[in-house]
């Protein structure tokens, strides 16, 4: 098989230790590819949509995740097979690009793959497959472009952008609060929204959670909130006004990257170096003091004997903030990191109206709000929950919102949820297929058939008859010439999504069916799968 | 072709039904598990450690039940993870919370296994438990404005606590106890500042509240064993060598001469700063770090009562008891607060000595001092304590209290089932569901007492169709009674998260249609 012979006829391997590895080669190598991508949509399929299940993830450790969060259940999920990894990539990068939408890209993948199936059991071969399904993309691609409507909204006016977010929750398990959740989401994208440049920086935005309370105490903090308590426990928990030294330093002895000793030999140097000690501590105390600071925050420790200086002198003082967290509140108090007490002066303090120190519960879990910061660029969203996996999932769904916030303001363009997109992309394909001569005719219905999956899927989550209700769906839109006509998960009465207010952003809904279709192309196009056997 | 290998070697995945029943069965189990120790009347558990020396742990507080468990159920787990939430915030309830869950999802395999979907049962259940929480809300009682009222609402609440645990036999002598020490606090929440020693010996009986504070450690050697007016320095330093920290510095000589010198001079600088100390004009000193021989002399010389090795929380403790700073350094005695107390004294609890302070300044710490008869006893009382002071200071924040002995569950069963019949269509299953879920709390505390639990719950059902009633199960007469005569009371906060964290657990687990577990990661053998 892999023998080949040279121009002597001499044969030699191609691939060496033969025995040590797998082979799959032609149409088998496909569709065991295929078997493979549509195992993992499988799993995925019934996660989609506002009534779609979770499912219960344990990690290597033993640890419990509870999710419907494509990209979280594929990242956990651990997979071996090859393909099966594509697809996990594939609905990673979705998450990167536009953050929401995980589940769907994945649902899509396999349903294009299920269709490439059927034809090559046809006799079709995988590339005219393959380039049908590329045209076939860019006829949906162009479609979705024509039914988009521009989305109006302004920082007063934000309710559309309340609505969009609420639609994404309405997916989670959190959609018992969805419409508080919404109204953190957008306040928070708003705050730190460059409405100039339409361009949200969505570090700014601190996602912070703590077990406790109830998910209606999730809250939004135009501030910092920073996991840490005062160093000396006697220090005042609040302060009002305050004047901010952020500092990248140690309260601690010099330790010069040299090597170098300090020889003792007599009593005076003894003496003279403990001196040298105190004073060094005493100075950098003093400096800090000097400059106005009303509160020190440190990277890192401080020795029990500055701890004591820094209480002594009313100087408030917090110790070991990580390095992200130090910057956040540095931009959000408009001071600067100061890496060397002699660089300490007062235009580098950061400003902050209140800082206070805040207990919960009855453990002894302390936390600081850094708030009324002199930038109120920086934003905190605080999320409280029954437990850990609740605010775990509480945080992938809002970080799902703020994505779609922040997609909506780069470009406020949106097509209508609930398969609405779909069904109509489906229709313009399909009509548009029987104008390609040639094979790809046949892949371009395929993939007409596969966008059906999504509100087909849809329809099946929410226990309704999902070929009797998609073919109602699809001749309704013919009919009304709407576009709008969606899967009415919810039983609200109305399949019309724009009285649901059920949106999806555009740039989301395309990037759905260009990263499917390319990781489809990219399986079709396998002809050979060499793989270590198992020893 | 079938895929063989999704997944890695050791994975399994379970889907659909399989999935939904793997999560109720191992729930349920946990329930089971922790449910006759529901009550009044429960039962303890006995758990083994299986570490070195098989520690033996007598209790039931479902917390620690289940805590100490090894469960490799990921929907147990959901469960275990409530009871401790509920652990940390509001300090009791933690068994109810996880038998509440438990019969939720008894409830909703049953509706499954009549073909109602899943998301259904979790609509109901939000609206039911939305119904249940507004009925609770009608009925609750808050007696803030009036502080007799509410220092007797407080007892009750306590000796309703304490009456499930070890310390029932002497519930109203450790209610007494809680309370007292939770006034102390002035609404704060902060218990660190009510200490539990525990001393083996005596009887339950025996365990007081001291005013002031104990500290388990011993005077040192030729010190004052009673000082009157004493000036304490809590401190926190290097009374040992007190090393040069300036990095890479090092001693060198060259003669054994030199080396003297350099004792000598190492000497005169614990000397100074002894004398620093002493300064201070104080007659007790407190260091959270060593005190050696040397120090210790010179302390005891000055007639300084010196105490070493304090731990950290009894530092922090001292210094917020006694009004002083915790101090490092020395150089400015006049603006160092020092902590103050009118009288120390070494007392003899047992067999133990230990050192008191009495008269702080800082009224809001006090110690309890529980005694009894085995290690296990004293730690199962300790918890016992510690939820009744959890619930205690929860309480004093939010003031609202509610009668207990199954009222709330029969008051809030009674809307939810007038919900039902209102609801149209499949919900109205799962909110009927929800309320029977409710009334199988009551009959749990029935049933762990050795009572007729059809009898009396029915009974029970029965009083609270007219309004404004106030029976509950009374377990020790074995009746249903008039809860508010018996002072039986519960705090409003305890079962409101009871109520909202069982139904989200249920909620969680009803969501779950697959179940994934990934190999276990291979521990390297260290033979």
């Amino acid at each position: 098989m892999s023998l080949a012979f040279d121009e002597f006829g001499r044969p030699f391997f191609i691939i060496r230790e033969q025995e040590r590895k797998t082979r799959l080669r032609g149409l088998d190598a496909q569709k065991a590819n295929i078997s493979a991508g549509k195992a993992v949509a499988r799993i995925l399929r019934t996660s989609l949509g506002p009534k779609g299940m979770d499912k219960m993830l344990q990690s290597p450790d033993g640890e419990v995740t509870i999710t419907n969060d494509g990209a979280t259940i594929l990242e956990q999920m651990d997979v071996d097979n090859q393909i099966a990894k594509l697809m996990v990539e594939l609905s990673r990068s979705q998450d990167y690009e536009i953050g929401d939408g995980t589940t769907g890209v994945v649902v899509m993948a396999g349903a294009l793959l299920e269709e490439a199936q059927k034809l090559l059991e046809r006799g079709i071969h995988p590339i005219r497959v393959a380039e049908g399904y590329e045209l076939a993309s860019r006829i949906a691609f162009e479609h979705l472009e024509s039914i988009a409507h521009k989305f109006e909204f302004s920082c007063a006016n934000e309710e559309p952008l309340i609505r969009t977010c609420m639609t994404t929750l309405s997916s989670k398990i959190v959609n018992r609060c969805k419409r508080s959740l919404a109204e953190i989401a957008v306040k928070a994208v708003l705050a730190v929204a460059d409405l100039e440049r339409r361009d949200v920086n969505l570090d700014l935005i601190k996602v912070e959670g703590k077990v406790g309370g109830k998910l209606e105490d999730t809250e939004l903090i135009y501030g910092i909130i920073v996991d840490k308590d005062m160093s000396h426990p006697q220090m005042p928990k609040q302060i009002e006004d305050a004047h901010i030294a952020i500092l990248t330093c140690p309260f601690e002895p010099p330790k010069p990257k040299t090597k170098h000793k300090v020889d003792i030999d007599t009593v005076e140097k003894f003496q003279t170096l403990r001196q040298q000690e105190q004073k060094y501590f005493d100075d950098m105390v003093q400096k800090c003091k000097d400059v106005g600071a009303t509160l020190v925050i440190c990277q890192w420790g401080f020795d029990d004997e500055a701890n004591h200086l820094l209480m002594h002198r009313n100087l408030p003082a917090v110790r070991w903030v990580g390095g992200v967290e130090l910057e956040l509140i540095a931009i959000a108090t408009g001071g600067r990191i100061v890496p060397r007490f002699q660089e300490l002066t007062t235009e580098k303090l950061g400003k902050a109206g209140l800082v206070r120190e805040k207990a919960f519960g009855t453990t002894k879990d302390r936390m600081i709000y850094i708030e009324h910061c002199a930038n109120s660029r920086a934003v905190t969203i605080f999320i409280r929950g029954g437990n850990k996996m609740m605010i775990e999932e509480t945080k992938r769904s809002i970080h799902d919102a703020l994505c779609v916030a922040r997609n909506l303001i780069r470009n406020n363009s949106i097509v209508y949820g609930g398969g609405s997109a779909e069904i109509s992309c489906s229709i313009a394909v399909e009509a548009a297929a029987d104008k390609y001569p040639g094979v790809e005719q046949y892949a371009i219905r395929a993939f007409a058939d596969a966008l059906d999956a999504i509100p087909m899927a849809l329809a099946e989550n929410s226990g309704l008859q999902p070929i009797e209700t998609l073919s109602a769906v699809k001749s309704q839109q013919i009919k009304e010439k709407n576009n709008c006509c969606g899967i009415d998960c919810n039983d609200v009465g109305t399949n019309d999504m724009r009285e649901q207010n059920v949106f999806e952003t555009l740039i989301g809904k395309q990037q759905q069916i260009l990263l499917a279709t390319q990781v489809v192309k990219m399986i079709l196009k396998i002809d050979d799968v060499i793989s270590p056997s198992e020893y | 072709m079938a895929v063989e290998n999704l997944f890695k070697d050791e994975a399994t995945e379970e889907k659909g039904e399989r999935a939904r029943m793997a999560s109720f069965i191992g729930a349920m189990a946990i329930a089971d598990l922790v449910k006759t120790t529901l009550g009044p009347k429960g039962m303890d558990k006995i758990l083994q450690s299986t570490g070195r020396g098989h520690s033996v742990t007598v209790t039931n507080d479902g917390a620690t039940i289940l805590k100490s468990l090894h469960i490799d159920n990921p929907a147990a787990k959901v469960l275990v993870d409530i009871s401790k939430v509920q652990d940390d915030e509001v300090g009791d309830g933690t068994t109810s919370v996880v038998v509440l869950a438990g019969e939720l999802l008894r409830e909703a395999e049953k509706l499954v296994n009549s073909k109602i979907h899943p998301m259904t049962i979790i609509s109901g259940y939000r609206m039911a438990a939305e119904c249940a929480r507004n009925a609770l809300l009608e009925k609750v009682v808050d007696n803030k404005l009036d502080a007799d009222k509410f220092k007797s609402d407080l007892m009750k609440i306590a000796m309703t606590t304490l009456s499930s645990k070890i310390l029932s036999q002497d519930k109203e002598h450790f209610a007494k106890l809680a309370v007292d020490a939770v006034m102390r606090l002035k609404g704060s929440t902060n218990l660190e500042s009510i200490q539990i020693i525990k001393k083996p010996g005596g009887s339950l009986k025996d365990s007081f509240l001291d005013e002031g504070f104990i500290l388990d450690k011993k005077i040192g050697v030729g010190q004052p064993k009673r000082i009157e007016n004493a000036k304490i320095l809590v401190a926190n330093t290097a009374m040992d060598t007190d090393k040069v920290k300036i990095y890479g510095a090092r001693v060198r000589v060259d003669s054994m001469a030199k080396v003297a010198e350099i004792e000598g001079a190492e000497k005169e600088k614990m000397r100074e700063k002894v004398q620093k100390i002493i300064n201070h004009g104080i007659n007790c000193f407190v260091n959270r770090q060593l005190i050696y021989n040397f120090p210790e002399e010179l302390f005891a010389d000055a007639g300084v009562l010196a105490i070493e090795h304090a731990d950290f929380d009894g530092i922090e403790r001292l210094a917020l008891v006694t009004g002083g700073d915790i101090a490092s350094t020395f150089d400015n005695p006049e603006s160092v607060k020092l902590g103050q107390c009118k009288l120390i004294e070494e007392i003899m609890i047992g067999e133990d000595r230990l050192i008191h302070f009495s008269g702080v300044e800082m009224g809001q710490a006090c110690t309890i001092v529980l005694r009894g008869a085995s290690p296990h006893m004293l730690d199962e009382a300790e918890r016992s304590l510690h939820d009744a002071l959890c619930v205690l200071s929860q309480t004093v924040i939010d003031s609202r209290v509610l009668l207990g002995g199954g009222w709330p569950e029969m008051v809030m069963a009674k809307a939810v089932d007038e919900l039902a019949r209102r609801t149209p269509g499949k919900r109205s299953h799962a909110i009927e569901a929800f309320s029977r879920a409710l009334v199988a709390i009551p009959t749990i505390i029935a049933d762990n007492a050795g009572l007729d639990s059809a009898e009396l719950v029915a009974q029970l059902r029965a009083e609270h169709h007219n309004e404004g009633t106030n029976a509950g199960i009374d377990v020790i007469s074995g009746s249903v009674g008039d809860m508010a005569e018996r002072g039986i009371c519960e705090a409003f906060k305890v079962k409101h998260a009871v109520l909202l964290s069982a139904t989200e657990a249920a909620e969680m687990i009803l969501r779950v249609d697959e179940i994934i577990t990934c190999a276990p990661r291979r521990r390297e053998d260290r033979m």
